[in-house]
């Protein structure tokens, strides 16, 4: 169209037109076009990138939690033949390290053979140098990060090594030498003074020595501590010895495991029973009890200490597995306590390997299956038949990734393992966990510690508890006093109040939390702890002065009443306000001698209640602080939106304004005070400054407003900087934050939905 | 005259009136105290307080005498002090007690002690009793005996405080110089050996150099690296030169409890006789302090001295999330407004938009840590910054991630306040640019976004106030207690945005919850306070009024 007006105008001839010409026009207009298409890409790729910006952290939360719920597998790698002079039936123990490039095969015979796991090839061979004529009788590991293991002979002698990988990197390239070592001399060390055969041993690393303990077949016992010390003189190492004898076992020893802090030794006997000796006084040993640990007829076929030696995990002959730790009752004496069952496995359990550092371990049975399990949670993450023969020795590298399982066919298989979460379950982060030395099952919120042999308990519940009872107390505050302001200030306030009330609690709405938290923490917690009663006294006395006020008002006269009209009682009732709040303090001192012996916070204490400086009273009125500007805001915008034509019509029938406000009015806008109320809510369960300042972040699993708690935002806060990135810990304050978004959120979005909803009748009345 | 009856008074709803009107009241009384508790608190603590002498008598009859400042008074039941063991007679029900500020943590110990008002005599307020700052142990409250000038009395009695205030000055002069130095001149040595470390290293793990240039290099390096060694020397000359310059004067005072001590000069940091001050010399002395707080460094792990790198890292924080929160919430808002096809999908993605608004700021955090900190800044470290490896570049808490975090967590407010802005614009206008032969986006950017420029504004500020306020996302993405250098500095690329900064939320929290000695950081605390509530308060008044002003504006012109 545009050409052929050109065309016309160039026709003409006389008149030269002034216009671009066509094809200029056309260049312009298709530059137009390409800008029109350039903005609506531009912006929809911007608007939509921004969109998908925050869906990415609903995104990337989830798949920070996914992997605590991805399942335990193994991938078997290589299964090859043991060289000809490793027993395969006849293994003690086996070990590997971080890198799972060498293995160490420790056989009955008194050999450590190191292979390359991945291939069976040879590495390296070291025989144990013992006298001659004397053969090794028993052996067994302590607790699996000091590589120790104790060989008993065949003579009542024991002897030590240890096993050491040297990582050096020569030509960049990581090479790992296996070392075997006698911490405590190559020479082997009585420990039967009689030098009778031991038929069994057990080891541990205690303070700076080494407790070992042996027992002959007749059930004859020793204790003794061996510390290795050099001679300053000579230069030479010295080995002290302190033997001690222990009250003699009723049956035929299996198993013995010392605790390393020299107070518990257990002994496994072919009954079925544990013995459980008392070693604090290493003079004085005590035999506390003797406990049926199987079921009968039924051999105890396995047991292990777990890391840190507290837990016992006992392997029947019928594939059953518990855990058992000492557990002190009200005299304080500890008695060894069935905790709980594993998943059991189909035939025998021969071989317990406890973890390297968490509270879980593998088990090998006489069906070739191998198992893990985790104790706190109570899981069995893996079961799987790994070979046809029976499983004789299995272990997992110092990382959790790598398997290494040995068969009585004198095999060796090689299998990669992922088992990164297996101490979740939904029952230890929601429910009541049983954890290692405490009384009985409990909800407890500890995730980390100094020591190594700690027990993560990582139950969620005191935390949820306490966000619930944070957002409960300053709810509680926030309610009355929100939607009765929104009430008043959309009703019956008179506009020029309004407008200078409404900024003034908008601004309140913007004042940074830590500000709040800060006062809360800092000035309204030691006042309150100082003017116990005041606090009280003022939230009871503050309606009832009200009251009295608005009833003296109303028997002025007129002349005086009328000079300040309906709509400004506010103004009035402020100087009350600030009267009877200076009355309370005042006399918070008199009223605390009069009625409580005078301190308040001795009385509570007396009367049997936990009295925190920061506590739910405080945080409940500083939150209560925050999210009040919330509510009313959302609150008084519904009641103020509420049709005229309603509440004129009731009116005109006669009704009071009350009347109006209460028959009329609240039903019609109480969907919109809904909303206004759950996004309160939504805001107190996400406030994090004020419950971290005025709280003292333990985690309880109590109501007791005079107590404090520690919430979920609170608590990844406080622990998520020092986190290390991908552990168990990390996913789960992600699970928790996501807990959080998802709660919000939810929320959010049903308040939003009711407040469309509201608006939509409010335009059809 | 006859009382209203009070069951009709009470079936007419005026009670549940009053009541409301009182939860109005409350509420104002709330807001306002706090504000009020604030600004006094956080004003009041620049004042100089008078020096109170008083004799106190300890329970087994000696005296002795107090001086320091009276911070605040209460009262007891006595019955708690029974219990603490203190004998006071049985017949007083209540005891008030004062907390006074003794300083002197270095020679006393305790800074803060509460002493009993009935052990205390009748106060009295020498005009001789001085206060000095110190860089070190607090507040050193005593009384001036002589100057002394390397181990000679130079000053004493009249004479002695005006020559006191000049060698104040000049080691203060001196200090300043030091900081210089230490600060800029030795500040970037240090950057630029730094440089040279990452460019060697980076030269060692690029396989593909030619020998030749690395050997070229490498002479260049040293040679590069001799000079700043010499520069370095230099410095360290000038400096040493400096502290033994500063280090010449000393000044003797006796202390509350008879005690000599010396105080070398070069450790004040200013000295004032309250009680002989004048009303102007206290207002000057005000302001003196206050600037000082505003513009100052922080001194004593944060509890005194300035918080101004605390104002510079928010100021600065804050903009680099307004450059990026900007134009990406008015991209999004006009996609959401203008281009987007309305629909059910469309609505559900402007509620869930709108609700993020609502999410807890830490889920903001923890998103930031997670993904912004250890998965895109671990991947810019390997990408980029290869040769600092172990130690992370961006890998690691910052100014950057903190923005972005922030970014975040206000694009809603934007987003929101653009697109009720938007919405706000007479169709009238639109359909009358379009009918004039402009196509949409011409529309869109020469009359509708212009016309909403003020509401785009409004978000921003609400956004800038939101983000100020905000602390607890921020103590995972990048802010940290003190941080040894600005964001902004001389050295190329003069913005570093991998550095960790300070903050004025994050600084009211960790010197009032953190510190050792919280009663020394408390006034501090409340100024820091102060200067946050200030901020946000303006910004939030501009939004407001801005707010205001557009409605008034599109009510006329679309009525």
């Amino acid at each position: 169209m545009t050409n052929t007006v050109a065309k016309a105008a160039s026709g003409d001839g006389a008149r030269v037109s002034l216009l671009p010409s066509g094809e200029q026009r056309a260049r312009l207009r298709r530059w137009r076009y390409a800008k029109d298409r350039i903005s609506r890409y531009g912006v929809a790729i911007g608007g939509l990138g921004v969109v998908v910006a925050l869906a990415l952290i609903f995104v990337y939360l989830f798949y920070e939690v996914f992997p605590m719920l991805r399942p335990a597998d193994v991938t078997p790698v290589s299964a090859y033949a043991l060289p000809a002079d490793v027993r395969g039936d006849q293994v003690v123990d086996l070990a590997t390290e971080r890198y799972t490039e060498v293995a160490g095969v420790y056989g009955r015979d008194g050999s450590v053979t190191f292979l390359n796991p991945r291939n069976g090839e040879l590495l390296k061979r070291v025989d144990l140098p013992l006298p001659a004529g004397v053969a090794v009788t028993s052996g067994a590991p302590a607790e699996a990060k000091y590589g120790l293991l104790a060989h008993g002979l065949s003579d009542g002698r024991v002897l030590v090594t240890q096993h050491e990988y040297t990582v050096t990197y020569p030509d960049d390239v990581r090479h790992t030498e296996p070392e075997i070592t006698y911490p405590l001399g190559d020479q082997p060390l009585m420990l039967d003074e009689q030098g009778a055969p031991l038929a069994v041993v057990g080891i541990q690393a205690v303070g700076e020595g080494y407790a070992l303990a042996g027992a002959t077949a007749d059930g004859r016992l020793t204790l003794a501590i061996y510390s290795a010390a050099v001679s300053f003189m000579t230069g030479e190492v010295e080995i002290k010895r302190e033997a001690y004898s222990l009250p003699p076992l009723a049956g035929r020893p299996t198993h013995i495991l010392i605790n390393k802090n020299m107070r518990n030794l257990f002994v496994a006997d072919a009954a079925g029973y544990i013995t459980h000796y008392d070693i604090v006084d290493p003079d004085e040993p005590r035999l506390l009890e003797r406990v049926h640990a199987v079921a009968d007829g039924v051999t105890i076929a396995a047991m292990r200490y777990l890391s840190g030696t507290v837990s016992i995990i006992v392997g029947g002959s019928d594939g059953s597995l518990a855990q058992w730790f000492p557990v002190r009752d009200e005299q304080n004496a500890y008695h060894l306590t069935h905790i709980r069952d594993f998943e059991r496995h189909p035939a025998a359990i021969t071989f317990i390997a406890p973890e390297y550092a968490r509270k879980g371990f593998v088990v090998g049975d006489a069906s070739g299956h191998v198992g893990a399990h985790f104790t706190t949670s109570g899981r069995t993450v893996l079961l799987e038949q790994v070979s046809d023969a029976a499983i004789t020795g299995v272990t997992m590298s110092p990382v959790n990734d790598t398997l290494l399982v040995t068969d009585a066919a004198g095999r060796m298989h090689f299998l990669n393992l992922y088992n990164e979460h297996p101490e979740i379950s939904l029952k230890a982060l929601w429910g009541k966990v049983w954890y290692e030395n405490r009384a009985g099952e409990e909800y407890v919120w500890q995730a980390s510690s100094g020591s190594d042999d700690f027990e993560p308990k990582l139950s969620l519940t005191p935390l949820t508890l306490g966000t619930i009872k944070a957002a409960f107390f300053a709810m509680v505050f926030a309610i009355p006093l929100a939607i009765m302001g929104a009430l008043y200030s959309a009703y019956f306030m008179t506009a020029r109040l309004r407008g200078f009330v409404k900024p003034s609690i908008e601004i309140m709405e913007a004042l940074p939390t830590v500000i709040l938290g800060f006062l809360a923490g800092l000035w309204l917690a030691p006042f309150m702890e100082n003017n116990l009663p005041a606090v009280f006294s003022i939230l009871l006395l503050m309606p009832i002065a009200m009251l009295v006020v608005a009833y003296g008002w109303a028997n002025l006269p007129a002349r005086l009443r009328l000079l300040v009209p309906p709509g400004w009682e506010v103004v009035i009732l402020m100087p009350v306000i600030l009267l009877v709040g200076w009355l309370c303090v005042v006399m918070s001192p008199s009223v605390e001698v009069w009625f409580f012996n005078g301190s308040m916070r001795q009385w509570l204490t007396d009367v049997g209640i936990t009295y925190d400086q920061r506590n739910a009273l405080v945080v409940g009125i500083a939150m209560g602080f925050a999210v009040i500007p919330t509510i009313f805001s959302i609150a008084e915008d519904a009641i103020f939106t509420v049709p005229r034509h309603l509440t004129q019509g009731s009116l005109a029938l006669g009704a009071t304004p009350w009347q109006t406000m209460v028959g009329v009015v609240l039903p019609t806008a109480s969907p919109g005070i809904f909303a206004a109320v759950m996004m309160g809510f939504g805001r107190a369960v996400g406030e994090t400054m004020i419950v971290l300042m005025a709280t003292g972040n333990s985690p309880v699993m109590n109501f007791n407003i005079f107590e404090g708690m520690r919430t979920l935002s609170a608590n990844i806060a406080v622990e998520l900087p020092e986190t290390p990135l991908g552990s168990t810990h990390f996913r789960v304050l992600f699970l928790a934050a996501l807990v959080l978004l998802v709660l919000t959120f939810v929320m959010n979005t049903a308040a939003e939905i009711v407040r469309q909803r509201l608006r939509k009748r409010y335009s059809t009345l | 005259m006859s009382l209203v009856n009070i069951k009709t008074w009470s079936k007419s709803g005026a009670p549940w009136i009053w009541l409301n009107a009182g939860a109005v009241a409350a509420s104002m009384v709330m807001v306002l105290g706090l504000l009020l508790l604030i600004a006094v608190r956080g004003f009041g603590h620049f004042w100089p307080h008078d020096l109170m002498e008083v004799d106190v008598t300890s329970p087994d009859g000696t005296v002795q005498r107090v001086l320091g400042e009276l911070v605040r008074s209460e009262e007891l039941p006595a019955s708690v002090l029974h219990d603490a063991g203190v004998q006071i007679p049985r017949d007083i029900l209540t005891v008030e007690r004062h907390l006074i500020k003794q300083g002197n943590r270095d020679t006393l110990g305790r800074d803060f002690v509460w002493y009993l008002a009935p052990r205390m005599g009748e106060p009295s307020y020498p005009v001789n009793a001085m206060v000095l700052e110190r860089r070190e142990w607090g507040n050193l409250y005593g009384y001036p005996l002589e100057l002394k000038e390397g181990g000679q009395t130079v000053a004493q009695g009249e004479a002695l405080w005006p020559a006191l205030l000049a060698r104040i000055e000049r080691a203060n002069d001196i200090h300043d110089e030091i900081r210089r130095i230490e600060r800029q001149d030795i500040g970037k040595v240090n950057f630029r050996m730094e440089g040279l470390r990452l460019d060697e290293r980076r030269m060692a793990l690029d396989p593909n150099m030619p020998a030749a240039e690395v050997a070229q290099r490498k002479a260049q390096m040293a040679a590069e690296r001799a000079e700043l060694d010499a520069e370095y020397a230099r410095l360290a000359e000038q400096l040493e030169v400096l502290y033994r310059d500063v280090k010449r004067d000393t000044l003797v005072a006796e202390l509350m409890d008879g005690r000599k001590v010396n105080v070398p000069v070069a450790n004040i940091v200013r000295a004032s006789q309250p009680n002989a001050m004048s009303l102007f010399a206290k207002i000057g002395y005000y302001f003196d302090r206050f600037g000082e707080f505003v513009g100052g460094y922080p001194r004593e792990a944060n509890t005194e001295g300035g918080i101004f790198p605390a104002i510079f890292g928010t100021v600065t924080m804050v903009m680099v999330m307004s450059i990026i929160v900007t134009p990406f919430g008015i991209l999004a808002a006009i996609y959401l407004r203008e281009y987007a096809k309305q629909g059910p999908l469309l609505r559900l993605i402007r509620v869930s938009v709108y609700n993020l608004a609502g999410v807890p700021s830490i889920v903001f955090g923890v998103f930031g840590l997670g993904f912004f900190v250890y998965f895109l800044g671990g991947s810019i470290d390997e990408l980029f910054y290869p040769e600092a490896l172990p130690s992370p570049t961006f890998g690691t808490p910052g100014l950057f991630w903190a923005s972005l975090t922030l970014a975040l967590l206000t694009l809603p407010v934007v987003i929101v306040a653009t697109e009720e802005g938007l919405a706000r614009i007479p169709s009238t206008i639109r359909m009358g640019s379009l009918a004039l032969g402009a196509t949409k986006a011409e529309t869109l950017w020469k009359v509708v976004v212009p016309l909403s420029t003020p509401a785009m504004m409004t978000g921003l500020i609400l956004a800038i106030a939101r983000a100020a306020g905000e602390v607890a996302p921020l103590m995972l993405v990048g802010v940290v207690k003190l941080a040894p250098t600005l964001p902004i500095d001389g050295n190329l690329p003069f913005i570093h945005m991998e550095r960790k900064i300070m903050h004025l939320g994050f600084h009211i929290y960790d010197v009032g919850f953190q510190s050792p000695n919280v009663e020394a950081a408390r006034p501090l605390v409340y100024a820091t306070a102060l200067t946050l509530v200030i901020l946000i308060v303006i910004l939030n008044l501009a939004a407001i009024s801005i707010r205001n002003h557009l409605r008034e504006k599109y009510r006329s012109e679309s009525d």
